[in-house]
């Protein structure tokens, strides 16, 4: 794992590389706060996500992960807090505003189009990108499909692309899920728990592949996972969500081997990865 | 591990691969059409209203697409037909007036559409009604302009400057009616496939991810919405000028309904489904009541309950899995 130490090393801020300590993070997450009755949701979300890095969110269920993506793409907006995204705020924007300033994200349950095929889906995607509405041109026209494929290809579902969306299994689903997001080109890319639901033999190919696909286009991301054995291997920092609030911030090495996050976060005994 | 070494996970129904040959059987049904309006005369006319409506329920084959029931889209028929009603006196050019109605009926379409594509279901559904209902009373109150419930007689037409007579005149409706239907049904037919079209579809299924492309889905569905009225409007006039009477009764939301049953007996599934169902149920109507008088609407409801129970896909959907099956 040679290229996810380099990023490691980039992402902390080696002190031998003087450029890193000037580097402006890519988000930046001041005082979140959102309750939904007396659930608190987010609690004091202060978050930097620096530029290339792979950053993955982990904790209980109900500890606000999913909330934090929706607040980061407009789709839930904070009782308080600032989000910067670029040195700009991005507060209050629309999803539709936030997905064309470049981030994107991929959703807990899969929102494909269910009747499409897989095909339409990542063509519709790679349209919308392009902006191209032209009402009388087919959408999967000799470019769209070209580049549909491609796409599919990267992401390893071009089998399956004739198939309708709502034929596929779970980790298929979930991947398409990111590749439709992947067609944006964003410069973050949010995903909430791109693993789950997958069946284990599948698992590490598809996170192999999705890896491979996001540090060739140099994307930042953001991902909710689960799985202690792909933070370990994928993630350059590890942020555990607790109850609203960040409970603890660091690389992998260091977090997933502490023993009182562990035992009071993510509810395992030290011994198991120790 | 490369896309092509890796099995197709899961998949539960591959796609039908065949295509129908639409634009075939378009071209035979619009063929078998010309034959009947010849051999039997008086049909010419129940066939011009059966394409003129054809062309009114493409509108709701669009909305339904997006997963939308319009239960006002006759006003919009209306609009183009009391177009003709009002401006033949002065304008009895039938070329003239037949794009105005489609131009007329689009700026309702947008300036209703501006407000009604933020709704869904049963709100959208209701919220045309509601409105179809207001320009009915309009129509209905406003006596001095629209004679009531009398209606407008539309006065004499020319048709490329030309005065056909009746025989003609017939002929050239029943013609017009015919190159619509086939036109509007390859501008819908493109329009479905193209990315706006697969997004249109895409409200039906997930409009959240529409969002999260960048899209917005109300200018998705407002282009539609538009789409939809402006072919209400041709659809209008073409009523008008083949009946040469329009009256209220157009924007009256029996009339609303009467499109949305043809098109759930047509079927949603193609472009052809509005033209199979309104030539069925223009030829049921005439037909059931010449042999039963008032049970009519009986035997449509009876049609029509037949056709959701056991062929949910429409008339297209009958006839498309006969043609499979032979394939
Ligand atoms: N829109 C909402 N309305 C009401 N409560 C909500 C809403 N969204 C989230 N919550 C509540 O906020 C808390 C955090 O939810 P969130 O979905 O962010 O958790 P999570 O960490 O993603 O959990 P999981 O691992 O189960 O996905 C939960 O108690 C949840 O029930
Ligand atoms: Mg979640």
């Amino acid at each position: 794992m040679s290229a996810s130490d380099h990023r490691r090393a980039e992402a902390a801020g080696d002190p031998d590389r003087p450029r890193e300590a000037t580097r402006a993070p890519l988000l930046s997450a001041r005082g979140l706060r959102l309750a939904f009755g007396g659930v608190k949701a987010a609690d004091g979300i202060d978050l930097d996500v620096m530029p290339g890095e792979f950053l993955a969110i982990i904790g209980p269920n109900g500890a606000g992960k999913t909330t934090f993506i929706n607040m980061t793409t407009g789709y839930l907006r904070p009782q308080a807090g600032s989000i910067d995204y670029d040195g700009q705020p991005i507060l209050g924007l629309s999803p539709r505003a936030i997905v064309k300033r470049g981030i994107g994200r991929s959703f807990q349950l899969p929102q494909l189009f269910s009747e499409h095929t897989v095909l339409e889906n990542a063509a519709l995607a790679i349209a919308a990108h392009a902006g191209l509405w032209s009402p009388l041109t087919p959408l999967l026209r000799p470019r769209y499909r070209e580049e549909a494929m491609a796409l599919l290809d990267r992401f390893g579902l071009a089998p399956l692309a004739e198939a309708r969306a709502d034929a596929l299994n779970e980790g298929a689903r979930k991947l398409a899920d990111i590749a439709m997001a992947a067609a944006l080109q964003p410069r973050l890319l949010l995903m909430d728990e791109p693993t789950s639901g997958v069946a284990a033999t599948e698992k590490m190919g598809i996170v192999e592949t999705l890896v491979r696909v996001l540090r060739d286009t140099g994307v930042t991301a953001v991902f909710v996972e689960h799985d202690m054995e792909v933070v370990e291997r994928f993630a350059d920092r590890v942020a555990v969500w607790s109850q609203g609030r960040i409970a603890a911030l660091g690389p992998p090495e260091q977090v997933l081997n502490d023993p009182a996050v562990l035992r009071d976060v993510i509810g395992i005994e030290p011994a198991h990865h120790a | 591990m490369s896309a092509s070494d890796r099995d197709a996970p899961g998949v539960a129904a591959p796609r039908p691969s065949m295509r129908l040959p639409e634009a075939g059987l378009a071209l035979a049904g619009a063929a078998a059409l010309v034959l009947a309006a010849w051999a039997v005369p008086w049909l010419k006319f129940v066939l011009t209203i059966a394409l003129a409506k054809g062309v009114a329920v493409l509108g709701i084959l669009l909305l339904l697409r997006a997963g939308q029931v319009s239960f006002g889209h006759s006003m919009f028929l209306a609009v183009g037909a009391y177009t003709v009603a009002f401006l033949a006196p002065a304008v009895p050019e039938a070329l003239l007036l037949l794009p105005l109605g489609a131009l007329l009926g689009g700026l309702l379409g947008l300036v209703i559409g501006l407000f009604i594509v933020r709704y869904r279901d049963i709100f959208f559904s209701m919220l045309n009604l509601a409105l179809s209902m207001v320009l009915y009373s309009l129509l209905e109150k406003l006596y001095d302009l629209t004679k009531g419930t009398d209606g407008i007689r539309v006065s004499a037409l020319t048709f490329a400057g030309a005065v056909p007579d009746r025989e003609t005149q017939e002929w050239v409706m029943f013609g017009l009616a015919l190159a619509l239907a086939l036109g509007f049904g390859l501008l819908v037919r493109a329009y479905l496939a193209s990315p706006m079209g697969r997004a249109l579809a895409g409200i039906k299924t997930r409009e959240t991810r529409l969002e999260f492309m960048g899209v917005s889905a109300r200018r998705v569905l407002l282009f539609a919405y538009v789409f939809s009225a402006v072919m209400g409007g041709a659809a209008g006039t073409l009523v008008a000028m083949t009946t040469r009477h329009v009256t209220p009764q157009l924007a009256y939301w029996t009339s609303s309904g009467e499109l949305v049953f043809i098109a759930i007996l047509g079927g949603a599934g193609s472009a052809l489904g509005p033209f199979l169902g309104a030539t069925a149920f223009e030829l049921v109507r005439v037909y059931a009541a010449a042999a039963v008088a008032d049970a009519w609407q009986m035997i449509l409801g009876g049609v029509l309950l037949l056709v959701i129970l056991f062929a949910p896909g429409g008339l297209w959907g009958m006839l498309t899995s006969r043609l499979r099956g032979r394939a």
